[in-house]
């Protein structure tokens, strides 16, 4: 629409894209709340919330944009079906969006430089993943029998396609976080890295100690009150244990690393379960919001993805964050000392700590990140302060609207100051970010 | 819960077979659908005087078919009797005795409204004796009028012409579908000096925002369903846990959704800054939140007395201190409180929840005395018998023993609640305040 102010063809000038606010639905272990709800279904009530909050109905939003870890092939356009089972107007167009664990931070940079553009005012960032409802898949035997059965025209010709099958064909091939490439899973890949820098597993269950600390915080003064709608009965993250200690998670036994010279130290309790969940953001320009009445609860400053060699052995399948963030920083003139608030995504404890440590290290950062020194420490205190991943759990497309969204509320509940966000992938990716407070 | 009995005896057979053995027939109520006409047939208006006269001409304003006597073989769509000018007993003998055969010819659905002066403003024992004769006779119009006939009362306060914005605004709601399940009540009304837009107008409400809490499921989404109906922009209210169902009826009105626990301290600071964020001005506020924790007394805790206590009414006290000192709050404001003839008659086994409600009633009044001729209102509406999902857990006998004992023989509906709030919440309810509203068809409890 030509007469939108700041959506006209040929704007040239970037403005800012701010975050409105969010919504996400509880996030359920594997199994438990959600066994029976698809990914169109936790998305739908995560955008329905979002919906109800801010008084969107019937609203021709500018664009979603969400997406699937691990997704059915009949949900090609998950995210526009969402759409249509909402309350937003049918008008609203939307695309699909997959990047493993990064898919939801990914889609809130996407919208945000659209908005900044002004090829859009208002945009809904956001992901869902279901562990529960995933695909299971026939195997490659049964799937070329069965095409060319379809392909057959005589009974002759089918009954050789029929022929073809065997037993072992029969069994489906169930979903795993294994990465292509090397058969690892990403628990194995990341006890490498683990071992590699020499994580202690006291630091790795002291940091989950940390996070279901401050996740349980959170709730207690209802942080979450304007960030979440109860769904299926569950009105909080299933996954926090408010009551767990040092001395609980030290009683854990390890579950990777097992193979390796050094002491496995990786457990259940500091890597992250697998999750159910959905999780939704409400960007926008500034026009749209004062138009709207919204809030404006930060601005979407810059992201930047890096990607790294992990099949040969080069760097860890999750350490591409720490090579994504110096170029962010430099290139927008910012320390570490900059910054109020770091939200590092917990794939596992040992992750953070990886990435943390590799930061701190002059010797990595010369050489492998070609800086003059070490990039700098990270205030602890500072670091995921309403909880993250390891208490909330991590349905891997969901967890990037969570962290935006809680984020920009941190920011704007303290006035002032900026936020750095940093999300480890799949396929040897990541993507960092930076938000400011208005 | 489906009135079973209520859809069997308004069929033919059944229907019968109830009138010969003398039981029950209540009837399915004639309920508000905009763009309905105000009455089902011509109105009656009886008695002689000032308030006779301007009561029939607003009807005629109003493009009703007005008459002044009955016409033989005439069905009414209801009678208004005036009696605002009586000053001895003798003086209702005429009009009730001239109602007799007009309640006869009353279609169903039909209503009967008295107009009268308050006892206690009269200046003589004989002149408030026959005012005050009025309500007895009224209530016992009301338990003797059958197929969903009502009869309820107008008493014009301090004066008040019969005319004046708030008296014609009740009347207007009395005749109207919106009262379909308020009878053998009376609306007090005082003089209001502004000028009102007519209440049944397509939007009533338009331009006002509102807040209801304890909109996520039961009579309070049905509040707000009827306060976006008449046009208001609404904030949803209820518990954090109660977010998905909030969120539902949100998305169903075109509202916005506020997860709060209203026991909250800064609960009425949060509210304010959303509508004032969002809205910019605060025009309703509905106190709907409530719950039960029965016991009888004896086997009670403080658990369940203090919670009780806590959202039913200390919330609502520390809300409306808010509220009445907040710009926000509009200067024509209304509040509405949900009380319940539990507050009025006593309940077994509801110590807490009867304390809290007639709490509710105390803290209407007094706050109705302060606000007087500052041009917010704040009322009480006490709902009965009401179908919910609370009153479907009762023992079943108990239940219809229940929707029986009224004088329409049923229960109500949450829309008949939701009614009675917009009602209130609306320019021309602007000449109530501090009363308490029963929605109970006339239920004996209470009474």
């Amino acid at each position: 629409m030509s007469n939108q102010p700041g959506a006209g063809a040929g704007t040239t000038t970037v403005r800012n894209a701010v975050v409105i606010g969010g919504n996400r639905i509880p996030f359920a272990r594997s199994g438990g709340a959600y066994a029976q709800s698809s990914n169109k279904d936790m998305l739908i009530a995560a955008l329905d919330g979002l919906v109800a909050r801010f008084g969107l109905q019937g609203e021709r939003v500018g664009q979603v944009a969400a997406g699937a870890v691990l997704k059915h092939s009949r949900d090609f356009n998950l995210t526009r079906e969402a759409v249509l089972g909402s309350a937003l107007s049918a008008s609203t167009p939307a695309y699909d969006l997959q990047q493993a664990c990064a898919t939801g931070l990914e889609t809130v940079v996407g919208l945000a430089n659209k908005i900044k553009l002004g090829q859009i005012d208002s945009g809904i960032a956001g992901g869902v993943d279901s562990a529960s409802d995933a695909p299971i898949v026939v195997s490659e035997g049964l799937r070329r029998v069965l095409l060319d059965l379809s392909r057959a025209r005589t009974p002759k010709q089918k009954l050789a396609a029929v022929s073809r099958l065997r037993p072992r064909d029969l069994a489906p091939n169930a979903p795993t976080t294994g990465e292509p490439r090397t058969g690892l899973s990403m628990g194995e890949h990341q006890a490498l890295t683990t071992a590699a820098w020499g994580i202690t597993r006291e630091a790795q269950d002291e940091l989950a100690f940390s996070s279901h600390a401050n996740l349980a915080a959170a709730y207690e003064r209802g942080f979450f009150e304007d960030l979440m709608t109860p769904y299926r009965g569950l009105t909080r993250d299933a996954n926090l244990r408010a009551d767990t200690s040092l001395e609980k998670l030290a009683k854990l036994k390890p579950v990777f690393g097992a193979g390796l010279d050094t002491a496995a130290t990786m457990t259940a309790g500091n890597s992250t379960p697998l999750t159910d969940g959905a999780a939704v953001v409400l960007l926008g320009s500034e026009d749209y919001a004062r138009a709207n009445n919204l809030p404006m609860l930060a601005n979407v400053v810059d992201a930047e993805a890096a990607a790294v060699d992990f099949v040969n052995g080069q760097e860890g399948l999750l350490m591409a964050p720490v090579y994504a963030m110096p170029r962010l920083l430099q290139r927008n003139g910012l320390h570490f000392d900059d910054f109020d608030f770091f939200e590092i995504h917990e794939a596992f404890a040992s992750t953070v700590l990886s990435s943390i440590a590799a930061w701190e290290s002059e010797k990595f950062c010369r050489t492998r990140l070609g800086l003059d020194g070490a990039l700098g420490k990270i205030d602890r205190s500072k670091l995921n302060v309403n909880g993250s991943s390891l208490a909330a759990g991590h349905p891997f497309a969901a967890t990037g609207g969570r962290i935006v969204a809680s984020l920009a509320k941190a920011l704007a509940e303290k006035g002032s100051g900026r936020g750095l966000i940093s999300v480890c992938a799949a396929g040897g990716q990541g993507v960092v970010a930076i938000l400011e407070a208005r | 819960m489906a009135d079973t009995y209520l859809g069997l005896v308004n069929t033919p057979l059944p229907g019968k077979l109830a009138k010969t053995l003398g039981l029950p027939r209540p009837a399915v109520l004639r309920r508000y659908t905009p763009g309905d006409p105000l009455v089902p047939g011509p109105v009656l208006v009886l008695g002689s005087g000032p308030g006779a006269d301007a009561l029939a001409d607003a009807l005629l304003g109003w493009d009703q078919d007005v008459r002044r006597h009955l016409r033989p073989g005439e069905k009414l769509g209801a009678v208004i009797m005036a009696l605002d000018a009586v000053s001895r007993p003798e003086d209702l003998g005429a009009p009730l005795l001239e109602l007799g055969p007009a309640v006869r010819a009353l279609l169903p659905g039909g209503r009967v409204v008295s107009l009268a002066r308050p006892a206690e403003e009269a200046g003589d024992p004989a002149t408030a004796a026959a005012r005050q004769g009025v309500d007895g006779a009224v209530r016992s119009v009301a338990k003797e009028l059958r197929a969903g006939a009502t009869a309820n009362g107008i008493v014009l306060l301090d004066g008040a012409a019969a005319d004046s914005p708030g008296a014609l605004g009740a009347l207007r709601f009395l005749l109207s579908g919106r009262s379909a399940y308020v009878d053998g009540q009376f609306l007090r009304v005082s003089a209001v000096p502004a000028p009102m837009e007519p209440a049944d107008a397509g939007a009533p409400l338009a331009g006002r925002t509102a807040v209801v809490t304890g909109a996520a499921r039961g009579i309070g989404a049905k509040i707000a369903e009827v306060l976006h109906r008449d046009g208001a922009k609404v904030v949803v209210v209820d518990v954090p846990a109660a977010g998905e169902q909030l969120a539902a009826v949100a998305n169903r009105i075109g509202g916005t959704a506020l997860q709060i626990d209203i026991t909250a301290p800064d609960a009425a600071a949060r509210i304010l800054d959303h509508v004032k964020e969002r809205h910019g001005a605060l025009d309703i506020f509905v106190h709907n939140a409530g719950i039960t924790r029965d016991k009888l007394l004896a086997n009670m805790d403080p658990a369940r007395w203090n919670a009780v206590i806590a959202v039913n009414i200390s919330s609502q006290l520390r809300i409306n201190d808010e509220l009445l000192a907040s710009p926000v709050f509009s200067p024509e404001g209304r509040i509405i409180s949900l009380a319940s003839t539990s507050g009025i008659a006593g309940n077994r086994g509801q110590s807490n929840y009867a304390a809290s409600k007639a709490g509710v009633i105390g803290m209407v009044r007094a706050t109705a005395a302060a606000l007087a001729g500052s041009g917010r209102t704040i009322n009480a509406v006490a709902p009965g018998f009401i179908e919910t999902d609370m009153t479907a857990k009762m023992p079943m006998l108990t239940r219809e023993a229940a929707r029986r004992l009224s004088s329409l023989q049923q229960g109500g509906q949450p829309v008949d609640v939701a009614e009675t709030i917009a009602f209130l919440a609306s320019g021309p309810g602007g000449g109530i305040n501090g009363q308490v509203i029963r929605v109970c068809g006339q239920n004996l409890v209470g009474a």
